[in-house]
């Protein structure tokens, strides 16, 4: 764990010791703030860099040598059709163009201005294959443990995955969905691994921020949006279009505002992951990147006690958070296929139904 | 830039997300979850198994408890019995023994009673026959001398004195 950290640390810095160079050419204090402000050493736009999707693979840089795995890149024209080739084709920092098209600020764009559809394998992608190919790996040699080990008690690495499976299932599917629960706990162990796996992958050196990518929690929360809003029942559709223990003539403003909960739900969702986990990794770039702001080693002890703290913090987060994700889905989902006798009747203006029930009589 | 999301990470990402939920359930979650089922049901069957068991046994003692007891009682029953018996039984043979000795009494005194009188009846027979047979002597000799009679009658009555 702590070789780990150490690791990720010489890691983090490799890139930005190679910048102090020009730095300690400029001895005066005037000279280094100059340097500073003329962007040698911009903390912003290096964690953006960093938080953010790329089309290579930038391991470090020592020096002027940069360690990168160029990824590759699939555009599609409408007017040219599909061209596949390697990002090195774009040369050092992506400065040239290749085939009528170049990257501005990682953004695929043609020459001529057309419309360009780009699938590239991003670094993103990239570490997501990585990850499936993990978790294939891992859940399936779980799976075969208990072909082997039937009737027996769990062993190795199916005894570590098994309480967080039954913990899935007891848990969250159970507690929050109900009866049916069955039907959608693949999905939910699949995100749950999903994103804890990833989340833990996050936090490597050099690797990707999946789950800090806006575009990865947005299809989560669409995809739990769909099962929700497919396997609803008319209690859930009742409930939103018309609220029962709300007054009457309160009723048709609740509508809009149901409306609103069904999307702002999955929003949340999407926000809330993205949101924790970009921060995470913000924060430990940003107190690593507190050394070259100041531009001093007296610094580092502080950056490290706070960068392992924050370290530390994030591999609890990254349970936390695929935990939070699963279980909310998990209840979003319950609330839709819930069989419910009208159980919040009377919690709010009870009057307003027993009125009507006298008229009808 | 953080918050805009490109659409080929998110067809990449729906398109390797799909695969990998149907791997995983086909290959991972289906097996595993079939499995802990499968086992958490052969634990509960064995603790109501187990239960049953224990009610059995419980059943089984109790039987072997009361059927204890009853032999018990059976046992006492027939101590008792047989000892009813044995006294009932000494009793009679007391009383028998009783009754026999008595009677063997009876037929002793009896027997001596008619030794007693038969022997009476001989003494009185050979009294009598003696003193025919004296008084014969007597009256055949017909004895001049007195003494010589006198000898003759302690000499007679000495013999049966013999007898």
């Amino acid at each position: 764990m702590k070789r780990l950290l150490l690791f990720f640390f010489c890691i983090l810095t490799l890139p930005v010791f190679a910048q102090e160079h020009p730095t300690e050419v400029s001895t005066t204090a005037d000279t280094q703030v100059e340097a500073t402000e003329e962007g040698k050493f911009n903390a912003g736009e290096m964690i953006l860099h960093h938080v953010g999707d790329s089309h290579e693979w930038h391991f470090a840089s020592i020096g002027e040598s940069h360690i990168t795995l160029p990824l590759p890149i699939i555009a599609y024209q409408p007017g040219k059709g599909l061209s596949v080739f390697s990002s090195s084709r774009f040369g050092h920092e992506f400065k040239d163009s290749y085939n009528g098209l170049k990257l501005e600020h990682e953004h695929l764009v043609a020459e001529d201005g057309s419309t360009v559809y780009d699938f590239s394998i991003t670094k993103n992608v990239a570490s997501m294959l990585i990850s499936v190919a993990l978790m294939i790996l891992v859940f399936t040699s779980v799976a075969s443990g208990y072909k082997k080990n039937h009737g027996r008690a769990p062993r190795g690495i199916q005894s570590f995955f098994e309480p967080i499976i039954i913990f899935v299932r007891d848990e969250v599917a159970k507690k929050a969905i109900g009866p049916k629960y069955a039907k959608y706990l693949p999905y939910l162990l699949t995100i749950f691994f999903f994103i804890w796996f990833n989340n833990l992958l996050g936090l490597l050196p050099g690797a990707a921020n999946l789950t800090g990518n806006i575009a990865v929690t947005f299809l989560f929360a669409f995809i739990t949006l769909l099962i929700t809003t497919f396997s609803s029942n008319k209690y859930y559709w009742s409930h939103i279009f018309w609220t029962p223990g709300v007054p009457l003539w309160l009723r048709p403003i609740m509508i809009p505002v149901e409306l609103i909960g069904v999307i702002s739900k999955p929003f949340s969702l999407m926000v809330r992951l993205f949101a924790n986990i970009t921060a995470g990794h913000i924060i430990i770039l940003s107190f690593i990147s507190l050394i070259f702001i100041f531009n001093t080693v007296a610094i580092s002890p502080l950056s490290l006690a706070f960068g392992l703290f924050i370290s530390c913090l994030e591999l609890l987060v990254a349970a936390l958070q695929a935990y939070i994700f699963t279980l909310l889905t998990a209840m979003y989902i319950g609330g839709a296929v819930e069989e419910h006798d009208d159980h919040d009747y009377g919690i709010g203006g009870d009057d307003a139904d027993a009125p009507a029930h006298v008229h009808a009589h | 830039m953080l918050t805009n999301p490109s659409f080929g990470l998110l067809f990449w990402q729906l398109t390797i997300f799909v695969i990998l939920l149907i791997i995983l359930r086909a290959f991972a979650w289906k097996p595993i979850l079939a499995s802990l089922r499968e086992r958490e049901e052969s634990i509960e069957g064995a603790l109501r198994q187990a239960d049953q068991a224990k009610l059995e046994m419980q059943a089984l003692k109790a039987g072997n408890e009361k059927l204890i007891a009853e032999a018990r009682q059976e046992r006492d029953r027939m101590l008792k019995e047989a000892s009813e018996m044995s006294n009932q039984l000494i009793e009679t043979a007391k009383q028998k023994a009783t009754d026999e000795g008595a009677r063997m009494i009876m037929q002793a005194r009896e027997a001596i009673q008619n030794e007693k009188m038969a022997a009476l009846a001989e003494v009185k027979n050979t009294a009598a026959q003696l003193s025919i047979d004296i008084a014969e002597r007597i009256l055949r000799r017909e004895l001049s001398d007195s003494g010589a009679q006198k000898q003759l009658v302690t000499d007679y009555l000495q013999e049966v004195k013999l007898n």
